[in-house]
């Protein structure tokens, strides 16, 4: 099996892309798709109802992801983005395997306003999963420079606040691209940040499984809405040589996902309000869905690892359960 | 009858004079450019218009439609808004000739020009 996951895997990089699953993997929100690894292949079935969560029977651990919270909102998009948020801790806690912990990935808040920072810590405080990895949303640093930000979410990270950790053989590293953005241009990483997350990674062994985590994509998704980071392929150079990278975005509100290589993207939909997919509108502003399907576009991803394959499986589940919508599972396999 | 025909006609030509100098400032004041105003519209995610020309003293304001908060910062850091929320405004008097690009610090593809002439 490993020489075939291997096979699969050298398949895959011959051109360094896979374009099968550069062209399958883009799942937007609502379409309804699971992806599951099958001998290095990420393969895609539609997501039923009943669908198996074998991903998680066995796994040695899972986290979740959830982003754009966007407390203090409080337009037609969702009046209540408390409760929605609520609504999703709730669903964390309802889960059958206890997470080992959340990963925010940033806009935390609307207006960076300290009432909104205490109702997100009251909400989060409910959680049974413990403790919250946050980077922070360009929301969350609207004034002082991001100092409140810091001083709540940030204590021990560097700069704006980055920093890495370790969790059961997995490196995870938390990105700050919100920050010190220059007119006309997208998210941006910065030199400073650049060279400690090449430090940081170094003497790592390449089977450590990586994933990174940010606010705005780490890769381009569309640049007219500033849906991208300027210097995100700097960055992934330096994990190239790892065999199994993860990143994990949100910003852009709905699922989306892509394989490239060893790398799989994955964007989080939000617990506040959706947004619409690149193009398809005259703005990224805020999408106005019938408040009965509002729950259908908000929600939760589930990440399940495993040593034993050194895969990542991403799960994303929405908030209302009458009628999943959208789900994707992606991963990456190391095989080496 | 022709007495009083004369007082009213004086009276008139008096309030008219007294009229026209009282409101004279003001007649002054907007043809001078320094009360010109005008205002860029934040419309989903757009400076609208993307390009605004203004005479020398006239005073430019930003006022956000969007769901979504956005600032109105100089390029050269000449001026910069607070965040601003939905219906708020920021506005900002030009004394010097020149051009002045700006962008929106939390989305910095929104981009646009004040032309100072």
């Amino acid at each position: 099996m490993q020489g075939l996951i291997d096979q699969k895997l050298q398949d895959l990089n011959d051109d360094g892309i896979d374009r099968r699953g550069f062209l399958k993997c883009m799942a937007w929100a609502g379409t309804g798709l699971v992806w599951t690894m099958s001998g290095g292949i990420p393969v895609s079935r539609a997501f039923a109802k009943t669908a198996d969560r074998s991903a998680s029977k066995g796994a040695d651990f899972t986290f979740v992801q959830i982003s754009d919270s966007h407390i203090g909102f409080n337009k037609p998009a969702n009046p209540d983005v408390t409760a929605t948020l609520q609504t999703a801790i709730n669903k964390i806690n309802a889960m059958p395997h206890k997470p080992d912990f959340i990963i925010h990935t940033g806009d935390l808040s609307q207006l960076s306003k300290p009432s909104e920072f205490d109702t997100l810590d009251q909400v989060l405080k409910g959680a049974s999963a413990k403790p919250t990895y946050f980077v922070p949303g360009e929301h969350d640093m609207l004034t002082d420079n991001g100092e409140q930000y810091l001083q709540r979410y940030g204590k021990g990270t560097r700069g704006s606040g980055w920093y890495s950790f370790d969790h059961k053989g997995v490196h995870f590293v938390g990105l700050v691209n919100v920050a010190n953005l220059k007119a006309g241009g997208m998210g941006s990483l910065g030199h400073e940040q650049l060279e400690w997350f090449e430090d940081d990674l170094k003497g790592r062994s390449a089977s450590t499984p990586i994933v990174l985590f940010a606010h705005i994509p780490l890769w381009t998704i569309y640049p007219d809405w500033g849906w991208g980071t300027e210097d995100s392929e700097q960055a992934l150079s330096y994990v190239k040589r790892f065999g199994s990278v993860t990143v994990l975005n949100g910003h852009i509100h709905q699922v989306m996902q892509k394989i490239e290589s060893k790398v799989s993207f994955h964007t989080a939909m939000s617990t506040a309000f959706p947004q619409p997919a690149p193009g398809t509108a005259p703005s990224a502003g805020p999408m106005k869905v019938p408040a009965d399907q509002l729950q259908r576009v908000l929600g939760i991803t589930d990440v399940n690892y495993l040593v034993s394959g050194r895969s990542l499986a991403v799960i994303d589940s929405p908030l209302g359960d009458s009628e999943p919508t959208s789900a994707g599972s992606g991963g990456s396999t190391g095989g080496r | 009858m022709k007495r009083i025909w004369v007082a009213s006609f004086t009276a008139a030509v008096i309030i008219a004079i007294v009229l026209l100098v009282a409101g004279s400032p003001n007649v002054t004041a907007n043809d001078q450019p320094s009360a010109a105003t005008a205002e860029v519209k934040i419309d989903n995610f757009i400076f609208g218009p993307q390009t605004i020309t203004v005479p020398v003293g006239a005073t430019v304001t930003w006022r956000n439609k969007d769901d979504i908060p956005h600032t109105s910062v100089s390029t050269e850091g000449v001026f910069k808004s607070k965040v601003l929320d939905t219906d708020e405004a920021f506005s900002y008097t030009f004394t010097k000739a020149g051009t002045y690009p700006y962008y929106c610090t939390i989305h910095p593809k929104m981009t646009g020009k004040v032309v100072v002439q």
